[in-house]
C-alpha cells in the first residue's frame, strides 16, 4: 500500500528545515556477511551511494558477459559428417559433432551437456521420422557416442589424444613467416598434453636468455600423457576365437606403444627445429661471441699494456741516448770554441797589459823598458782568467800613471795573495 | 588448491562447514561421523582421543579426559571459573599462574598439557577431520566466539589455531554467525530490517544477544551471558530423576559412586536427545550400581516437568537480555534459537508464550524447516570464510578498523507523515551510516504536497480484545477473567524535521521520495515524480 501525501499547507514554497534529527548513537557493526563488507568498502574507499552504486552495475554487466556462450552447439554440421556411418564413428570429427569445434579439449563438461541436448533435441529419431526420413538415425548414433566419449574423462583423455584438429600445425620448413607468430601457438597447442603445468611457452623476441634456456630445457624433456588407446582396432570377444583375440590385443599394444614413440619423436623434432629456427638463439649465440671477444680483449689487456709500455720505454730511452750524444757533441765543439775563445781572451788580455806599458811609455822610464816588461809579464804570468780580464780592462785606454798604478797595486795584490815573491820584481 | 573453513569452536562441541561452490554450505562430519564434534580430549596410555571417543572415556578414565577447556583459554587460573572441569581431568594452576591439565601417559608419566595445548590439539584433529572430508589442504579458518572473548582471548586463540596449522582469516562473534547463517539460508530475508534476539545454549553456558539487521548489516545492542546455564543443567535434572527411580527401586543409592554418576550422565545425554523427536524414550544401563541394571521409560512431559525449572530460567535469560537492550518483547521481530540444547520442543514453545504472536521462534521444534540449531554458528562461519577468502589479509585487517567497523548508528526512525496523520517510517532506528532509503508514495486526488518529515515516536497501541460472548450462558466465571490486550508497537509523528514541497502534480501521479544520510550524518531528502523527465526537488538537513 501506497500512502497519500498530505496536501500542501499554504506558507510553504520550498524546502524548510524545522529542526535536526536526534544525535546518532555510535555502535560497532558486525563485522560478517557481504553486506558488511559493501558497508565497508563504501567508507574505505569514501564512495557515495551512486559511486558505489556504478561500481556494483559494472561489475554485474562483467559477470553476464562471462556467462555468455548461449549458442553452444549451435554449430551446424556440414553434409559429410551428417552422412558419415556410425559403424565408422571413431573418425568422425566428435568435437564437430557436438557441434563443439571451436572448443574442443577446452569445452567443458556443462558444456558438452548443453551442446548435446540441444543436438539431440534437433537430431532425435523421432524428430526425423516426423519430418519424413526413415532409418536417419545415424547421425544421431554418433552424437550418443561422441557425448559417450565426452562424459567420461577416461575416454575423453584418449579422445583428446589423438585429435589432431586440434592440433595447430608448424609452419612449413622453408617458407617465409614470423617466427613467433607461427610457433607460439604450436607450443601453446601441445602444452596442454604436458604432465607437468604450467608449461612455459615460447614467449618474445625480448625473453631473456634464462627464459628461453627453461624453455627448451622443458620441451627438450617433455613428458606428454598421450594414449592411443582410441586407435585400438577392436578386439573381438573370445567366444569365437580366443587366440584371435589375443593376437589383436598384443597387436593393439604393440601399435600404441609404436604410436607413443613417434608422437614422441614427433614433439623432439619439433623442438628441435623450433630451436635451430629460434631468432633468439641466433642472438644469444651472436653475444654469447661477442662477449667472448671481448672477453678474450679484456683478458689480454694486461700484457698488450706492458708490452705497450715496454716500447714507449724503449723509445724514450733511444731518444735519450741520441739527445745525450747530440748535447755532447755540441758542447764538445762548445768547449773548444770557449777554450780557444778564452785562450783569445787571455792572449788579447795579456797582450792589452803588456801592451800597455809601452803604450805609456814605460811611465816615462824607457830606460827600465826592460825591466818593467819583465816585471809585468812575471805578473801576468802569476794572474788567472779574471783578474787577467779586470786588469786588462783598467790598462785598456787608461793613461801612462793609471797604467802603473794598477800595475802596482795588482803586484802588491799578487804579493799579498803570496803568490809572487817581492824579489822577482824589479820594477813595480 | 586450498580450502577455507569455518569453526565453531565451543565448551561442549565444536563444529566444523564448507561453503561449496554454489554457495551452499556443508557441515562436515568427522570419522566417527559425528557433525557436532565433543569438545574433548581423552589419554590413554600414548594413546590420544578426540571427539565421542573421548567422551566416552568420561566414564573409564575421567582423570585423563579433558573437558570444557574453552572458556579458559587466555585466562589465569585466579581468575577463572574451572569448575567445568569436575567431570574430567582437574584443572590444575601452573607455574606461570595459567591453567593446565596433569595427564598421565604411558609407563606413569605424568604431562602436563596446559588449556593453549589442549586446543591446539583440538583444532588439529579438526583439520585432519576437514581435510579428510574436502580433499584439499585446509589453509584458512574462520572461527567463532562468545561476544565476552576479550581481545587478549581472542589473540591468544589466534595465536594456537596459527600454531596449529591454519590461518585465522578472521574471528567473529557466534550470535552473528548464527544470524547469517539463518538469514542467507533465503536471500530476501538478508535485507529486510528485523530486530532479532540470538540465544546460544550450548552445555555449560549460555548467552544471548540482541542484534539489529538493518539492510544486511547487523549491530548488537546487547549481550548477556549465564555461566553454568545449559544443557547440563537438562541432564543432571534427567540423572537425578532416574537416580531416584533407581533408588525407589533397588534401594541403593547410585550418587555415591563417581562411575555410575557419570553412566547416569552419559545415558540422560542420550534420553534428552531423543526426547527432543519423540515423545517417550527407555533409559537403560547395564550395571548401574552394586551390579543392578537400571531400565525405565520416560516421556516428554514427565522429562519437561523434572527439567522445568532450567527451562523457565532459560526463558526469563532470554528476557533479561531484551530488558538489556532497553527494548521490550514487543519490539523483537524474530527470536533465533542457537546451540544443541534448543532441540528442546518446551524451550521453543515456552519462548514463544512470552513473546507476542508476532515473534516468530526460530526452532526446528516449531518450524521443521529450520535449520539445525546446533550448525548454525559454524554455518555463518563457513560463509564468512568462503566471503573473505578472495581478499588479502591486509584487506580484511584494514575494513576490520575501528573507523570502519564503529558507525554512527541511527537513534530514532525518520519518516514521513502521510494525509491520515500516521506516521510512515522510512529510516528505521539502529540503522548503520551511510543509509539511503526510498518509498513511494502517491499524491492522491491534490495537486500539490508537502513531504512532513518526522521523526518517529515510539508507543504501544494496546486494544482490548473483547471474550467472545456465549450465547449460552453456561458458564459465567469466564466472563470474569481478564480481556485479552493485544499490543502493538505504533510509530506516530515525532519531531518534525523539515518539510519539502512537490506542486503543479497530476492526480495520482506516483511519487518517490529518498533520504539518504551519509557518512558525515548530513541528512538529504529528495522528492521527485516517478516519470521520465522529472525534476526532483532536493534539500539537507546539516548534522
Amino acid at each position: 500500500m501506497t500512502a497519500t501525501l498530505p496536501q500542501l499547507p499554504s506558507g510553504i514554497d520550498s524546502f524548510k528545515v524545522v529542526s535536526k534529527y536526534s544525535e546518532p548513537v555510535r555502535r560497532p557493526v558486525e563485522p560478517v556477511g557481504r553486506y558488511f563488507l559493501a558497508h565497508a568498502s563504501r567508507i574505505m574507499r569514501g564512495h557515495t551511494w551512486s559511486e558505489y552504486e556504478k561500481l556494483e552495475a559494472e561489475r554485474n554487466v562483467k559477470q553476464v558477459e562471462l556467462d555468455n556462450d548461449d549458442d553452444i552447439g549451435d554449430e551446424e554440421q556440414d553434409e559429410e559428417l551428417l552422412e558419415h556411418d556410425p559403424r565408422e564413428w571413431k573418425t568422425a570429427d566428435l568435437y564437430a559433432v557436438l557441434g563443439l569445434s571451436k572448443l574442443r579439449y577446452r569445452a567443458t563438461e556443462d558444456q558438452v551437456r548443453r551442446a548435446h541436448r540441444k543436438l539431440v533435441l534437433k537430431h532425435h529419431p523421432d524428430k526425423k521420422s516426423a519430418s519424413g526420413g526413415l532409418d536417419q538415425d545415424g547421425f544421431f548414433k554418433i552424437i550418443q557416442k561422441a557425448f559417450e566419449v565426452m562424459m567420461d574423462p577416461v575416454k575423453r583423455r584418449q579422445y583428446d589424444s589423438v585429435d589432431t584438429n586440434a592440433d595447430v600445425v608448424p609452419p612449413p620448413a622453408k617458407s617465409k613467416y614470423d617466427f613467433f607468430e607461427a610457433w607460439g601457438p604450436v607450443f601453446a597447442s601441445e602444452a596442454r598434453f604436458s604432465k607437468k603445468q604450467p608449461v612455459p611457452l615460447l614467449g618474445t623476441l625480448e625473453s631473456s636468455k634464462e627464459e628461453v634456456d627453461a624453455f627448451y630445457a622443458f620441451w627438450g624433456k617433455f613428458d606428454s600423457w598421450k594414449t592411443f588407446e582410441f586407435k585400438d582396432e577392436d578386439v573381438p570377444d573370445d567366444t569365437a576365437n580366443r587366440d584371435h583375440k589375443r593376437y589383436i590385443e598384443r597387436k593393439n599394444v604393440s601399435n600404441r606403444k609404436k604410436l607413443k614413440q613417434e608422437d614422441n619423436k614427433r614433439i623432439i623434432d619439433l623442438v628441435e627445429r623450433a630451436y635451430s629456427e629460434d631468432p633468439r638463439i641466433k642472438l644469444f649465440k651472436d653475444a654469447a661471441k661477442k662477449e667472448k671477444e671481448r672477453k678474450k680483449w679484456e683478458r689480454e689487456a694486461g700484457s698488450r699494456k706492458a708490452a705497450e709500455e715496454a716500447a714507449a720505454k724503449k723509445a724514450a730511452e733511444e731518444e735519450a741516448a741520441k739527445k745525450a750524444a747530440e748535447e755532447a757533441a755540441s758542447s764538445k765543439v762548445n768547449a773548444k770554441k770557449a777554450k780557444e775563445a778564452a785562450k783569445a781572451a787571455k792572449k788579447k788580455n795579456k797582450r792589452a797589459i803588456r801592451g800597455s806599458a809601452k803604450e805609456a811609455d814605460y811611465f816615462g822610464d824607457a830606460g827600465k823598458s826592460a825591466d818593467i816588461e819583465a816585471d809585468i809579464d812575471t805578473i801576468i804570468e802569476k794572474l788567472d782568467d779574471v783578474q787577467l780580464g779586470s786588469v786588462a780592462g783598467k790598462v785598456n785606454g787608461a793613461n801612462a800613471d793609471s797604467v802603473k798604478q794598477v800595475i802596482s797595486e795588482t803586484a802588491s795584490e799578487l804579493i799579498g795573495a803570496g803568490k809572487l815573491e817581492k824579489s822577482y820584481l824589479k820594477y813595480f | 588448491m586450498s580450502a577455507v573453513i569455518g569453526i565453531s569452536f565451543g565448551n561442549t562441541s565444536s563444529s566444523i562447514a564448507v561453503a561449496t561452490q554454489d554457495g551452499k554450505v556443508d557441515v562436515i562430519a568427522n570419522p566417527d561421523g559425528d557433525r557436532a564434534i565433543p569438545s574433548v580430549l581423552s589419554y590413554v596410555g600414548a594413546d590420544e582421543y578426540h571427539g565421542a571417543q573421548a567422551k566416552a572415556q568420561l566414564i573409564r578414565n575421567p582423570k585423563n579426559t579433558i573437558i570444557n577447556f574453552r572458556d579458559l583459554i587466555g585466562k589465569n587460573f585466579d581468575d577463572a571459573d574451572v569448575s567445568g572441569s569436575k567431570y574430567g581431568a582437574p584443572a590444575v594452576k601452573l607455574d606461570d599462574g595459567k591453567i593446565g591439565y596433569q595427564i598421565t601417559r604411558d609407563n606413569g608419566n605424568i604431562e602436563t598439557v596446559t588449556v593453549a595445548e589442549a586446543t591446539k590439539r583440538h583444532m588439529l584433529q579438526m583439520k585432519v577431520a576437514a581435510e579428510d572430508y574436502i580433499g584439499k589442504k585446509v589453509e584458512g579458518v574462520v572461527i567463532t566466539v562468545p561476544t565476552d572473548f576479550h581481545a587478549h582471548q581472542r589473540e591468544e586463540l589466534t595465536k594456537i589455531v596459527n600454531d596449529a596449522g591454519l590461518k585465522v582469516l578472521q574471528m567473529i562473534n557466534e550470535p552473528s554467525a548464527a544470524l547469517l547463517a539463518h538469514l542467507s539460508a533465503e536471500e530476501s530475508r538478508l535485507t529486510e530490517d528485523k530486530l532479532y534476539v540470538v540465544a546460544d545454549f550450548g552445555g555449560v553456558r549460555s548467552d544471548a544477544a540482541v542484534i539489529a539487521a538493518r539492510g544486511g548489516v547487523f549491530t548488537i545492542l546487547a549481550t548477556a551471558h549465564k555461566h553454568g546455564l545449559g544443557g547440563d543443567l537438562l541432564d543432571d535434572a534427567l540423572a537425578e530423576y532416574f537416580a531416584k527411580e533407581f533408588e525407589k527401586k533397588k534401594k541403593t543409592n547410585p550418587r555415591t559412586n563417581a562411575r555410575s554418576l557419570a553412566k547416569l550422565k552419559a545415558e540422560s545425554i542420550t534420553v534428552k536427545k531423543t526426547l527432543s523427536n519423540v515423545q517417550t524414550s527407555t533409559c537403560s544401563i547395564d550395571s548401574l550400581a552394586e551390579g543392578f541394571d537400571f531400565h525405565t521409560t520416560i516421556n516428554r512431559l514427565r522429562y519437561e516437568l523434572t527439567a522445568r525449572l532450567v527451562l523457565s530460567d532459560m526463558t526469563s535469560f532470554i528476557e533479561l537480555v531484551v530488558t538489556k537492550a532497553g527494548l521490550e518483547n514487543l519490539d523483537i521481530d524474530e527470536v533465533l534459537l542457537v546451540g544443541g540444547t534448543s532441540h528442546t520442543p518446551k524451550l521453543a514453545s515456552n519462548v514463544s508464550f512470552v513473546f507476542p504472536e508476532s515473534t516468530v521462534i526460530v526452532s526446528p521444534a516449531l518450524d521443521s524447516k529450520a535449520l539445525n540449531p546446533e550448525e548454525l554458528v559454524c554455518r555463518g562461519a563457513a560463509l564468512q570464510a568462503s566471503m573473505v577468502e578472495s581478499f588479502d589479509e591486509e584487506e580484511i585487517k584494514e575494513s576490520l578498523q575501528p573507523v570502519v567497523v564503529n558507525t554512527q548508528h541511527l537513534s530514532k526512525s525518520i519518516g514521513i507523515k502521510d494525509a491520515e496523520g500516521n506516521f510512515t517510517p522510512i529510516l528505521v532506528a539502529e540503522t548503520a551510516y551511510p543509509i539511503k532509503k526510498s518509498i513511494e508514495v502517491t499524491n492522491g486526488s491534490s495537486t500539490s504536497v508537502v513531504i512532513d518529515l518526522y521523526e518517529g515516536h515510539r508507543t504501544v497501541k494496546e486494544t482490548v480484545i473483547e471474550a467472545e460472548k456465549y450465547s449460552d450462558d453456561e458458564e459465567d466465571d469466564y466472563s470474569d477473567e481478564e480481556p485479552e490486550v493485544k499490543k502493538e508497537i505504533v510509530y506516530v509523528p515525532g519531531t518534525l524535521l523539515a518539510q519539502l514541497p512537490i506542486k503543479d502534480l497530476k492526480p495520482n501521479s506516483k511519487l518517490e521520495v529518498i533520504v539518504n544520510i551519509t557518512h558525515d550524518g548530513t541528512l538529504h531528502v529528495s522528492g521527485r515524480e516517478l516519470k521520465q523527465g522529472s525534476v526532483a526537488v532536493k534539500g539537507e538537513i546539516q548534522a
